[in-house]
């Protein structure tokens, strides 16, 4: 790769972020300054402490439900049957006996659900995110005859709900002899999210300057060097928030999962378990104030520690559309 | 073989699961390879081939197979006209789910987008906005299943005479009411389902909502209340028409998320005491019932209702796109 290229990318970075400097969530050199310009601004606020208050306020009032059963999941079994987690401040016991048995216990066994839920997500994210790539690159990049009304084909694909396909779809698998294995789950995943990924994928690749692009090709660079030299750099934004989306999205399905794993306790993942144990455990609190938070765990720490990425993927996705 | 389609150790399935991913990379780099050496625009072909084919196979065809079925019976062996749907639209059990729906796609992306309004409202330029709106956006993260079993915590039922353990009835106590089931009782059970779901996304809203005040020019505002007008009029006059778009898309987009509803009704509920709606039936008529026709019918009424949706949001993105 020439070094025009090099700066031409260097260059070019600045204005693919532009992308999200109109918003402020993205504004990092300059949010400081606005930042500091607004703290002034509040402070002359007589309303700012009033609203500082009521914001923690409903912002606590929307935690309690959650903390509430997570503080549960670490009381022993005969405090939860007898008494509310409340009472837990004045009778602090705690135990992780319930971890223990829901991960453990036959009744229960959630640690095999737990490694199903990665073997399941993991491809479904991989998967999707390549092809749509590819396919983005395609309808950005390369003109063909028909590009437009299969790109239009493609996202009016967005409308279909999974509900209309899922019958045809298990009913051919079965007929593949391919019913309740891993692959069947990884291929649904990954047809349901590719009219998204495609549409997204291909927003962020037509914001690169096509100068950028001509340049490499009048450097004899074919697809694969343009593709991996110059846009995928440019793309990494654009693919981590897809790909926290979709790992979210598979980690937390249920209907999917149900519908071509349900019956195979090898293939199911957490939620397709926690589901059936809400119904027959009914009272088990213990058993199941851990399973819900086993369930949760990992998307809670993908989210918080990624959720700036997640915030930016939303905003593109609906709002940039 | 047998493992790669019936994986039972952790060994197994991790290994079936990088056997899948380096068979992918492999058809992957064999496309990359072979399209690099093609002319013009063939490559093309190459590129979208997968993703096209998945499609027409995983989106396509299963739909039209489906819009086919709805007009079948419940073994999919002779026709029957339109009988499954005149059957859904006029068996009174069929009714309360069409109903249970509507009031669903009512209440959660109107109550949803009203508390998340308020919230960004509220939150924009306090001091703790960044811990306020990460604990709201949670919700977000977590299962529908996850949140059910939250909820359903919190909804618990205990007779009058002993300790409460959810927390809704201990409130109750405390304000000296009887204690309540609020899962069993139609038609509230409904509404306190539909309150998961608000709970849910009202993150969301809040989310792209805060973004689209933040980009309102400080100037706006300022000479608004320079002029005279309030924190009220201000809201009214100044705010909401400015982020009209965006409170458009962020209903459409809750809305259409809504009348998917399945994990929560099947979670809490099992969509027992009248809470199904139209998706959970779809499953529980395919599933328990084995019902094709009445299941492929819901499924095309799904199909149906969600498209004015997305007209809506897109015309409305365009006209949005098009004032830029």
């Amino acid at each position: 790769m020439s070094e025009e290229i090099k700066y031409a990318i260097v260059d070019t970075v600045e204005p693919t972020n532009a992308k999200f400097s109109d918003d402020p969530m993205f504004r990092k050199e300059r949010k400081l300054t606005r930042a500091e310009k607004r703290a002034i601004d509040a402070k002359g606020r007589l309303s700012s402490p009033w609203a500082s208050g009521i914001a923690i306020l409903l912002a606590l009032i929307w935690t309690i439900p959650t903390f509430g059963l997570f503080l549960t999941s670490f009381r022993p079994e005969p405090d939860i049957r007898k008494t509310g987690w409340w009472t837990w401040f004045t009778n602090p016991n705690v135990t992780l006996n319930n971890y223990e048995e829901t991960l453990f216990g036959s009744s229960t066994g959630l640690s095999t659900f737990f490694l199903n839920s990665f073997v399941v997500t993991i491809p479904s994210v991989i998967i999707p995110i390549t092809l749509a790539l590819l396919a983005a690159y395609a309808f950005a990049w390369i003109e063909f005859p028909g590009r437009n009304i299969l790109f239009v084909a493609v996202f009016a694909l967005q409308v279909v709900p999974i509900q209309v396909t899922l019958v045809p779809l298990l009913t051919q698998y079965v007929n593949w002899g391919l019913a309740g294995s891993f692959w069947t789950v990884w291929l649904s995943h990954s047809i349901f999210a590719l009219p998204l990924a495609i549409f997204l994928l291909h927003n962020f690749m037509k914001e690169i300057p096509a100068s950028l692009i001509e340049a490499a090709r009048v450097d004899g660079a074919g697809h694969v060097k343009i593709f991996f030299r110059v846009l995928l750099p440019l793309l990494m934004p654009a693919i981590a928030s897809f790909g926290i989306f979709q790992f979210l999205w598979v980690w937390n399905d249920l209907l999917v999962a149900l519908t071509f794993a349900g019956g195979n306790k090898n293939v199911a993942p957490l939620t397709v378990r926690v589901a059936e144990l809400s119904g027959t455990l009914g009272a088990k609190w213990h058993l199941l104030s851990a399973g819900a938070f086993i369930s949760i765990i990992v998307p809670l720490i993908v989210f918080l520690s990624l959720q700036r990425f997640f915030v930016r993927g939303l905003l593109a996705g609906s709002v940039k559309g | 073989m047998d493992w790669l389609l019936k994986a039972t150790t952790p060994a197994e399935k991790i290994l079936v699961m990088f056997v899948a991913i380096l068979l992918f990379a492999g058809v992957m780099a064999f496309i990359l390879y072979v399209s690099e050496k093609l002319p013009r625009w063939i490559p093309a072909v190459g590129f979208l081939l997968p993703a096209v084919i998945m499609l027409a196979f995983g989106l396509l065809w299963p739909g039209l197979r489906t819009i086919f079925d709805s007009f079948r019976d419940a073994a999919g062996r002779k026709s029957v006209g339109v009988d499954n749907y005149v059957t859904v639209l006029t068996n009174p059990d069929f009714q309360i789910i069409l109903l249970n729906t509507l009031a669903w796609v009512v209440a959660v992306p109107l109550l949803s987008t009203v508390f998340g309004l308020l919230y960004a409202v509220l939150v924009d330029r306090t001091r703790f906005e960044k811990l306020a709106k990460t604990l709201i956006f949670l919700p977000m993260a977590i299962s529908m299943v996850g949140a059910s079993i939250i909820w359903k915590f919190v909804y618990q039922y205990k007779p009058a005479t002993a300790n409460q353990t959810g927390f809704a009835n201990q409130i109750l106590v405390w304000l000296g009411l009887p204690p309540q089931q609020f899962l069993l009782n139609p038609p509230w059970n409904t509404g306190f389902l539909i309150v998961i779901m608000i709970w849910i996304q009202t993150g969301f809203a809040m989310t792209i909502l805060s973004a689209s005040i933040k980009a309102i020019p400080d100037e706006i505002t300022e000479a608004a209340q320079i002029d005279g007008a309030g924190s009220l009029s201000t809201f009214f006059n100044i705010t909401v028409p400015s982020i009209r778009p965006a409170l458009i898309v962020v209903i459409t987009t809750i809305a259409m998320a809504t009348l998917k509803i399945f994990d929560i009704v099947r979670t809490a509920t099992g969509g027992q005491f009248q809470t199904s709606v139209i998706a959970n039936e779809f499953y529980s008529q395919k599933f328990s019932q084995g019902n094709n026709g009445i299941a492929a019918t819901l499924a095309v009424i799904l199909f149906v209702l969600v498209i004015p949706i997305v007209i809506y949001n897109v015309r409305q993105m365009r006209i949005s796109e098009g004032e830029r």
